[in-house]
């Protein structure tokens, strides 16, 4: 666990401190480092010990049994069961071979995705990475086009084209999946500095893995927004492993919230398990982007199989796999909802029922959707038509046979 | 002799070059605990210690271009980038420094470095994951950049890119990491610049490399089959150098080409083996020089739009055969004989 004394950097007047932990969660991740929200706002100008920095959490987080809050909670476990039933079943389809390429899952981040999707405004943009398919359902996007593009048929969110890593849709502000570590980043950038621009309110909201953090488009992309105010939040999702490689193996500030404080930005960290409070910080780091102030937000989380479905994980111990099996975010938002009497075990199961109906129902959708034709092969390549595009299949010969110089047939 | 993978043919060269020279050091993703994307590296780790087995953050730039701060400074290191797609966030630092060092500073210092990284598409991993782009690497002088097809092969070049003394860039492909060959147990390294000639034949030459030089034998072998041609098969080998001799003298003999390859059609690596032809053997042309390359769109994930854009043995077959009924139309009414 982190210094629960706030400590401070003379050279940037950066403070960090913690919040206490909520009692749920300090029963359900006892084994887990993380406590409900480590911050560091970046307040140059403020004295440096400044207790306003340390913000209080937000009312629900410490007092769930509100009916807000109840009805909060059960729209977020049912949104996170989906996704769970969602990649299982898109697990299942891979070994099957209906689905190809690589496929990445949000098993175990579920808290995450539905707590960072439920805070932003359906005007803000989402720019995130190939591990997506749960944010691209908690966006607002049909399942059956999710699966459909998994399955690369033409009712895909990307007609296809893009597979599990690249979903992208418009009408939900999701500007894409990207399979480049890190491409996201300054493309996220340039939305905020499109708003920015047209002087519009909306924010981007960018996620990535912690891994992300160490690629040359992190440093500069968040010093850029900072630099000119960009309403955009960069969100990590710490779910501690690159795809082998650890945190600390691969990060030389491990806190990586921490690395906003070279920006001057601000910045925090949250239990990633806790749908509550991920909605909660979220929801106070896109206010500041809003206005002006772009935000780092780090959202400790699980990744509870292997890197890609095909990749066993073998690198992990018994022991960790144990502990994963405890931190289930669903399994522990199940408890909660359970134990604060806000559901009993049949209305839990009916949810189960319902997410695995609409996911079963996505499945069939997207077999019975047929494969892009061959004659749209050529279609992508250019936004509007240009002379001489290439557009032969291969082996085609780039002229057709003529016959040899005076020896032309006569008409 | 022994049979075995071209992944095993990687894993017991790097492992045989790390036991025989201290300098040489392995750096790249998830290269230890991993075991490496495609377990080239597997049980690396264990055998030689994190300081020659060097799991690095996710930063293409930055550890490709300690590599060659290393190798600068004389170490012999072999950086893994887990594909040639990757390669292009340290496009600078191999094209503007690892290519350029010994030039710029009037040969007082070298890069002895191996970039090693697979291409290839087939695996319905989508636009940004299936380029075929090693001609960036080819076109740069000062790179050497080879492309091995077969075990004994991945072997020998192995074996060379590492003892060299200039900045390599080692092509692997993800369709032959399980294909399999014979590989000799002596330790002779490869020459990077040469090509071979994989099979001796008369009727037409079929030119390819990595993945292509695999399918060209592939196609001669059946057609010799099948049809009865007599097909000469070159493996380039090496792309830069570009053994320029080894293509001409074979379509002297033969009079006709057709080339494969994995790339994009324009601009591409068969573009500069047409021209060297063209250049080479005019007069002993009978038929236009074909090319059998991918469809020029950025790759679709669909299987059927993927398998579409990308050459097929089908695709090469067709292109031999129509060369050769163009020789055939030329040599009844010209009167040439090949
Ligand atoms: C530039 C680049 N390098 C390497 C890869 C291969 N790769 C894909 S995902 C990944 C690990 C990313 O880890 P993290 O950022 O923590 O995200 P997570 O997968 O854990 O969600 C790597 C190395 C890539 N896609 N792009
Ligand atoms: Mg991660």
């Amino acid at each position: 666990m982190a210094s629960r004394t706030p400590t401070t950097r003379a050279t940037t007047g950066v403070t960090t401190g913690t919040t206490p932990t909520s009692p749920q969660k300090a029963q359900s991740t006892a084994k887990r480092k993380t406590t409900a929200a480590q911050k560091v706002t970046a307040t140059p100008k403020a004295p440096a010990k400044e207790k306003a920095t340390v913000r209080k959490t937000p009312a629900g987080a410490r007092n769930p049994k509100s009916a807000d809050d109840s009805a909060q909670l059960i729209d977020f476990y049912r949104q996170m069961m989906l996704i769970r039933r969602f990649e299982e079943r898109a697990a299942r389809a891979y070994t099957q071979a209906l689905v190809g390429g690589y496929c990445h899952l949000n098993l175990g981040e579920e808290a995450a995705v539905v707590g960072l999707m439920s805070a932003m405004r359906p005007s803000d943009y989402l720019f995130t990475n190939y591990r997506e398919h749960g944010y691209a359902i908690s966006r607002g996007i049909d399942p059956n086009r999710v699966m459909a593009e998994l399955y690369g048929r033409i009712d895909g969110v990307s007609k296809g084209w893009g597979g599990s890593m690249h979903m992208f849709d418009i009408t939900q502000r999701l500007l894409g999946g990207y399979g480049i570590v890190g491409g996201q980043l300054p493309l996220a950038t340039g939305a905020a500095l499109a708003i920015d621009y047209r002087e519009g309110d909306e924010v981007v909201l960018c996620t990535m893995g912690d891994g992300t953090t160490n690629i040359g488009a992190f440093h500069e992309s968040l010093n850029i927004a900072a630099l000119w105010n960009l309403p955009v939040v960069y969100v990590i999702i710490n779910n501690r492993l690159g795809m082998g490689t650890t945190v600390e193996k691969a990060s030389a500030e491990p806190e990586l919230y921490k690395r906003a404080s070279a920006y001057r930005m601000a910045s925090e960290r949250v239990d990633g398990l806790d749908p509550l409070a991920v909605y909660a910080a979220a929801g106070r780091a896109i206010d500041s982007a809003r206005g002006g102030k772009p935000f780092l937000l780090e959202v400790m989380t699980e990744r509870l199989r292997g890197h890609s479905v095909v990749d066993p994980a073998t690198y992990r111990s018994a022991e960790e796999v144990a502990d994963l099996k405890e931190n289930d975010p669903v399994h522990t938002l199940a408890a909660r909802l359970v134990a604060e009497g806000i559901l009993n075990d049949e209305a839990l199961a009916k949810i189960d029922e319902e997410a695995t109906a609409l996911v079963v129902a996505a499945a069939d959708f997207a077999a019975a959707s047929p494969f892009p034709e061959i004659s749209t092969l050529f279609d992508y390549t250019y936004a509007t038509p240009v002379p001489n595009d290439s557009r032969r299949l291969p082996g085609e010969p780039l002229f057709a046979p003529e016959p040899l110089p005076g020896q032309e047939v006569s008409a | 002799m022994s049979i075995m993978t071209y992944r095993q043919a990687l894993h017991d060269t790097l492992r045989a070059e790390m036991l025989r020279d201290d300098d040489v050091f392995l750096i790249g993703e998830e290269i230890g605990v991993f075991e490496g994307s495609y377990k080239i590296t597997a049980g690396m780790l264990e055998e030689f210690g994190e300081k020659r087995v060097r799991d690095t953050p996710i930063a293409e730039e930055g550890f490709t271009g300690a590599a060659i701060g290393a190798a600068m400074l004389g170490l012999r290191p072999v950086v893994e980038i887990m594909t040639i797609n990757f390669s292009l966030l340290a496009l600078d630092q191999i094209v503007n420094h690892a290519a350029k060092i010994y030039g710029m500073f009037g040969g007082q210092a070298r890069v002895p470095m191996v970039i090693r990284t697979p291409g290839g598409g087939g695996q319905q991993l989508g636009a940004t994951h299936s380029q075929n782009i090693e001609l960036y690497y080819a076109f740069v002088p000062g790179m050497k950049v080879v492309a091995p097809s077969t075990p004994a092969d991945a072997k020998a070049l192995m074996l060379a890119a590492i003892r060299d003394d200039d900045p390599v860039l080692f092509l692997e492909n993800l369709a032959l990491y399980n294909t399999k060959g014979e590989v000799p147990d002596d330790d002779t390294p490869a020459v990077i610049g040469k090509a071979a000639v994989t099979r001796e034949g008369s009727d037409i030459t079929l030119i390819g490399y990595s993945r292509m030089a695999y399918v060209a034998s592939k196609v001669a072998e059946q057609l010799a089959e099948s049809d009865g041609l007599d097909i000469e098969v070159i493996d380039l080998r090496s792309l830069r150098p570009l053994d320029r001799e080894t293509i001409i003298a074979s379509v002297k003999k033969t009079h006709s080409a057709v080339i494969l390859e994995d790339d994009w059609l324009t601009y591409g690596i068969g573009a500069e083996i047409a021209a060297t032809i063209s250049d080479g053997a005019f007069d002993y042309l009978d038929a236009p020089v074909r090319r059998v390359a991918m469809a020029e769109v950025p790759l679709p994930y669909s299987k059927p739009l993927e398998t579409a854009a990308l050459p097929s043995t089908d695709d090469v077959i067709g292109a031999i055969r129509q060369t050769l009924e163009a020789v055939g139309h030329r040599t009844s009414t010209t009167g040439r004989k090949s």
